[in-house]
């Protein structure tokens, strides 16, 4: 069953999970793989199109909204922190070595700055966040699918896009922005701390050339990308939780996929993202 | 509750059903993947009356009720619940349908995240018309209907199979839809609790006089339900005295292999002669 089927049977009439359970073990052609994909890719882009097209259309539903912000963001704050701060001092540790064969130790808040703000604060916000909060919202809707409440919503009046869906949308995107900001400044403050104590070198210093260093087009590239990342840990959750069929294996099954598929995407778009601005803005 | 309950004076004031259509399949098929479902079925469900779906497992007996309710879209053919015709709407406009027409799933469906309160009440709070007081009355109302008042502040999982299919009924039962749609609801449940919910389906037959499908494995509940009536003044189900059995309001249909083989009263059912329907009920 895909999602398309669970939330508007509009367009696709279903498959119910109990007819392919009949054939569980079934090989499938080339062309009909190919077609799968390409289905996939096209219910997937429908759901991201309607979940932000629910925002302009009533009722909306800002409680649901307000709770998820609290279950995705204040949620994934201590993990957040904890490898923000810990990425800023790896990378101060590692660049530490190759700076000083150059005699440019001093540059050392320059480049975990740049580093952290530009690249490793969001994909490793975007990251952690995928594996707690794709994989939590993939569980959790998937449930509800096999449970049949997401049909008993649809029969109780309440359309599951804007009452499900889109407030997830809504909450990652915000609280990721925030939480990519806290990372990378936690990320700087590790680098300081490790900097200072395993390097000598001075804490004014440091903090002085890693701000310095900063123009407006490592903080635009740096605070876009949780946008996106937030937009597909949100989507891709939603999409494979209500993609789910064949019970809690299949509710299994969907929440390792939600998680595999917006880490790689995080990357993927993370690399197409830099390139964009860099040749927008220049390197 | 918004129709008028019926007179309590024994059997003679149960209705028949009158000649007012509630939903209608006009040659519907379904098929999914490769399998064909549903092949050009056709019924009708009149008002008051309640109609025993039977069938072999995948034989697309829920498939029917997911249709009657817009969950599901036919390949062909028309379905028209409440003079609508519903096959070509979009979901949009099937929620204010769906006001008027309620399911209870087989296995409850019941918000797990949500308090039976809030579950009963989903509708009304979702709508956000009805004031708090009114939403309160009216959810003690439906519980009690169900007598299940004691446990608005439980979830669902401290719940037994049984009291959630009847907080599920609750739930449906709320906005006093016209049509209502049981999946299965004594699947799984032991006889004494079966006979509870079956007893329950019977109250809102013959005290509010909803037109009903209702999807069984049992067929000893659809032939309680054409051999008893609700009793308001004893509060309980008793059996209809010989010779009235004709006037409840109540048909049986039995599918197989994407066809409806019967469609008639407990009378027709009894007097068949195809080999497997009698095989079927033996």
């Amino acid at each position: 069953m895909r999602w398309r089927d669970v939330l508007s049977p509009t367009t696709f009439p279903s498959a119910s999970s109990a007819i392919v359970l009949l054939k569980p073990m079934e090989l499938i052609s080339p062309t009909d793989w190919a077609k799968q994909q390409v289905r996939s890719v096209q219910d997937y882009a429908i759901l991201a199109a309607r979940s932000i097209a629910a925002l302009f259309t009533r009722p909306r539903y800002l409680a649901d909204t307000t709770q998820q912000a609290d279950l995705i963001g204040v949620g994934s704050l201590p993990i957040v922190a904890l490898t923000g701060f810990f990425t800023g001092g790896a990378l101060a540790q590692n660049s530490a070595d190759t700076l000083k064969r150059f005699g440019s130790l001093s540059l050392i808040g320059q480049l975990v700055s740049l580093g952290m703000v530009r690249e490793l604060g969001p994909v490793i916000t975007g990251l952690m966040a995928a594996g707690r909060n794709a994989s939590g919202i993939a569980s959790e809707l998937g449930s509800m699918v096999v449970t049949e409440q997401i049909d008993a919503m649809r029969a109780l009046g309440t359309d599951p896009m804007k009452k499900l869906v889109t407030p997830r949308v809504v909450s990652t995107v915000f609280m990721l922005f925030f939480l990519t900001i806290i990372s990378d400044a936690l990320g700087v403050a590790g680098g300081a701390v490790v900097s200072d104590f395993l390097f000598g070198v001075e804490w004014h210093q440091y903090w002085s050339t890693a701000w310095q260093i900063l123009v407006f087009q490592d903080i635009f590239m740096g605070l876009a990308k949780p946008v996106l990342f937030g937009f597909i840990i949100a989507t891709i959750g939603c999409y494979y939780g209500l993609s789910a069929r064949g019970g809690t294996q299949g509710v299994g099954r969907a929440t390792t996929q939600a998680m595999v598929a917006s880490s790689i995407l995080i990357i993927m778009v993370d690399f197409f993202v830099t390139r964009l601005i860099m040749t927008v803005f220049g390197p | 509750m918004a129709s008028p309950p019926i007179s309590a004076t024994q059997t003679a004031t149960i209705s028949q059903p009158s000649p007012e259509i509630t939903v209608e399949f006009d040659e519907v098929s379904l098929a999914f993947e490769e399998k064909q479902l549903l092949d050009r079925i056709s019924f009708r469900l009149h008002h008051g009356e309640t109609k025993a779906l039977f069938g072999v497992a995948g034989s697309g007996k829920s498939t029917i009720l997911k249709l009657a309710l817009g969950l599901l879209k036919p390949d062909s053919g028309t379905i028209h619940v409440l003079g609508e015709e519903i096959s070509s709407m979009k979901e949009d406009q099937l929620f204010e349908l769906r006001r008027r027409v309620g399911i209870v799933f087989q296995e409850s469906a019941l918000f797990d995240s949500l308090t039976v309160r809030e579950n009963v009440a989903f509708r009304l709070l979702e709508e956000g018309r009805v004031s708090e007081d009114e939403i309160e009355e009216r959810v003690r109302e439906a519980l009690s209907f169900v007598e299940l008042e004691n446990t608005v502040d439980l979830y669902p999982a401290e719940l037994s199979g049984g009291m959630r299919r009847r907080v599920a009924i609750a739930r449906t039962i709320i906005t006093h839809p016209e049509v209502l749609l049981y999946d299965s609801p004594t699947g799984g449940l032991d006889p004494v609790t079966s006979n509870t919910i079956i007893e329950l389906v019977v109250k809102q037959r013959d005290v509010y006089q909803t037109s009903s499908l209702l999807v069984t494995h049992r067929l000893q509940d659809a032939f309680t339900m054409a051999t008893h009536y609700f009793d308001r003044r004893e509060n309980r189900m008793q059996p209809l005295p010989p010779g009235t059995r004709s006037r409840v309001p109540m048909s049986f249909m039995i599918l197989r292999d994407a066809h409806i083989i019967f469609d008639g009263d407990l009378k027709s059912l009894r007097e068949t002669r195809d080999a497997y329907i009698r095989e079927y009920i033996s």
